[in-house]
């Protein structure tokens, strides 16, 4: 059964449709890259399943549930958790105040006004092997508003991971990097992917960093779905060709 | 224990000491002690302001509504039902609070400007009506007669009414009882989710965290405080009047706060201090003493966005 399920999105502003029919199933422990030229509709239809506004129509379900109408907080609660394009994390706590956050919140304390001595070292641990999956730990005492771009979107996708999502989504994770920083985070998906089973699905304009990482690749233009399937298959396909070279042409 | 840590235990122990001591050193420095209340009373209301403004970054520009309505609570307990200090205590911080929270649900929705805008409307909706409302609230001139009454302890009786120092020492004691519980707050999960939403509301309500509700509950603790604040403020003044709750009281604390240093948790008392001494030092000297208020808070904002306490501890880092 798939994790997630995507039925024919719709989403229009206005006059302007921005997606325009979408479907799309990702398997339980599947890595997919969504990719398309700019203007594609990638990150509308990132919002559709992460809840940041509803389809006009269509169907989203999760996990075997129907969370077209779930709001964001709830679709997080089920597990769903994702990244920005532009980075969203609390510049003037630290590295390790921002991770714990998400740990209290994940661990249902959102609301209590003290935890216990055992809950707070249960919390200390989840931040402890976040930091150090994430490869943060030296910097946990650090302001994250004063790292450098790379390691505050290394942050971003560890409050993401403190929420033990079942399913991951990263919007544009390499943006804005140089090469170093770009090899680092993906090897970092890499690693989430292969070693700690996590379902991911990214938008991704680097296609080195797409054929490198994804088990499937979906392609959208225009807000249509162009293309799906390996990135043997999209590699070879002329639609996908015609879309990126007419762009560049 | 590392430096920071033995720094701010250095601060702290500095401002109780300070507290606690005021008694015997503002009177050679040229302050009486009622002046010390009313620094504590106001300073207690410019935190709880504070509370929403710099550690849930909500604006509020009507919290003298819960001020007011917490010194009408209290005089009104004390005037027409018992002749109890604490039980006036009490009416006005229930009465506050709840009118608090139970508007506060209405707008926790809106934000910025809009958000600060409502509250200025819920503020002159009660000043009015305590304006007009003369049978019970006496209108224009003001709640009065009533005044605190003396502490029974059991074992001994405190005439906090007529003995300046025994009445200052209670209202550092409620003082303290309201600070323990803000910081307790502020140092819990529930607190550190207040940071995350004046962080970053996206990403907050990206790691699943019900932003409306947090924002409404820290609205509705801010405004018990600030009643609690009000109640105290009717027995500094043994008199509650309009004034009180006018959107101009509201930002007299919004000043206060952001002088002393919005970012910080003790920012606000030191914001309410310069207020109150300047205030009573400047008012006997010309009636425009405003101006020179003003002045102040233009230059601090300019100057030093982090207020004033901002300012003293960026020096002591260096």
């Amino acid at each position: 059964m798939s994790l997630l399920e995507v039925r024919n999105a719709t989403k229009s502003f206005g006059s302007l449709v921005a997606v325009r029919d979408v479907s799309l199933s990702v398997r339980q422990g599947e890595l997919r890259a969504i990719i398309g030229p700019n203007g594609a509709g990638k990150t509308t239809f990132f919002n559709l399943i992460s809840g940041f506004f509803p389809p006009t129509s269509g169907t989203v379900t999760f996990d075997g549930k129907d969370v077209t109408a779930l709001s964001v907080t709830k679709r997080v609660q089920l597990g769903m958790a994702r990244t920005f394009q532009i980075t969203e994390i609390f510049p003037e706590l630290t590295v390790h105040e921002n991770v714990r956050i998400g740990a209290e919140v994940a661990a249902g304390y959102r609301l209590r006004p003290w935890i216990s001595r055992t809950e707070a070292e249960k919390v200390e641990r989840t931040i402890e092997e976040t930091l150090a999956l994430i490869g943060l730990s030296a910097k946990a005492n650090r302001l994250v508003g004063e790292l450098a771009h790379g390691d505050q979107r290394a942050a971003e996708i560890a409050m993401a991971l403190t929420l033990r999502p079942k399913l991951l989504l990263l919007d544009e994770p390499t943006a804005g990097m140089g090469d170093q920083e770009t090899y680092e985070i993906t090897q970092l998906i890499r690693r989430l992917h292969r070693d700690s089973n996590f379902t991911i699905v990214l938008i991704e304009h680097d296609m080195r960093v797409v054929f490198h990482l994804a088990d499937h690749i979906t392609v959208l233009d225009q807000g249509k779905l162009l293309a799906e399937g390996t990135p043997q298959e999209i590699g070879a396909n002329e639609a996908v060709q015609a879309a990126y070279l007419g762009k560049a042409a | 224990m590392s430096g920071e840590q033995a720094r701010k235990l250095t601060v702290l122990v500095a401002i109780w000491a300070l507290l606690l001591l005021a008694p015997y050193w503002m009177p050679p420095l040229g302050g009486y002690t009622a002046l010390g209340t009313r620094v504590l009373v106001l300073g207690l209301a410019a935190m709880s302001v504070n509370f929403l403004l710099g550690f849930t970054g909500v604006l509020s520009f009507g919290h003298a509504a819960w001020f007011g309505l917490g010194a009408y609570g209290c005089g009104l307990m004390l005037k027409f039902i018992a002749l109890s200090t604490p039980l006036g205590l009490i009416a006005g911080t229930v009465l506050g609070g709840v009118m608090g929270g139970l508007l506060g649900a209405l707008i926790v929705r809106r934000r910025g400007v809009y958000f600060a805008m409502v509250t200025i409307a819920f503020g002159q909706v009660f000043y009015y009506i305590a304006f007009q409302w003369s049978s019970l609230t006496g209108g224009d001139d003001g709640l009065r007669p009533f005044s605190r009454q003396p502490l029974h302890l059991g074992f001994a009786t405190v005439d906090i009414l007529s003995d300046a120092t025994a009445f200052y020492y209670f209202v550092l004691f409620c003082f303290a009882l309201a600070v323990a519980i803000m910081g307790f707050i502020l140092r819990s999960p529930f607190g550190r989710t207040m940071l995350a939403i004046r962080e970053n509301e996206r990403r907050a309500r990206f790691l699943g965290i019900p932003v409306e509700r947090h924002i409404w509950i820290a609205f509705t603790l801010s405004c018990f405080f600030m009643a609690y604040a009000g109640s105290l403020y009717a027995l500094v003044n043994n008199f509650a009047d309009p004034r009180g709750l006018h959107y101009s009281q509201s930002g007299d604390f919004v000043i206060m706060a952001v002088m002393g240093g919005m970012r910080s948790f003790w920012g606000p008392l030191l914001g309410a201090a310069v207020f109150v001494v300047l205030q009573d030092y400047l008012s006997s000297v010309t009636i425009n003493w405003m101006s020179f208020v003003g002045l102040l808070f233009v230059l601090v904002v300019l100057f030093f966005p982090r207020g004033l306490l901002g300012v003293i501890r960026r020096k002591s880092e260096a």
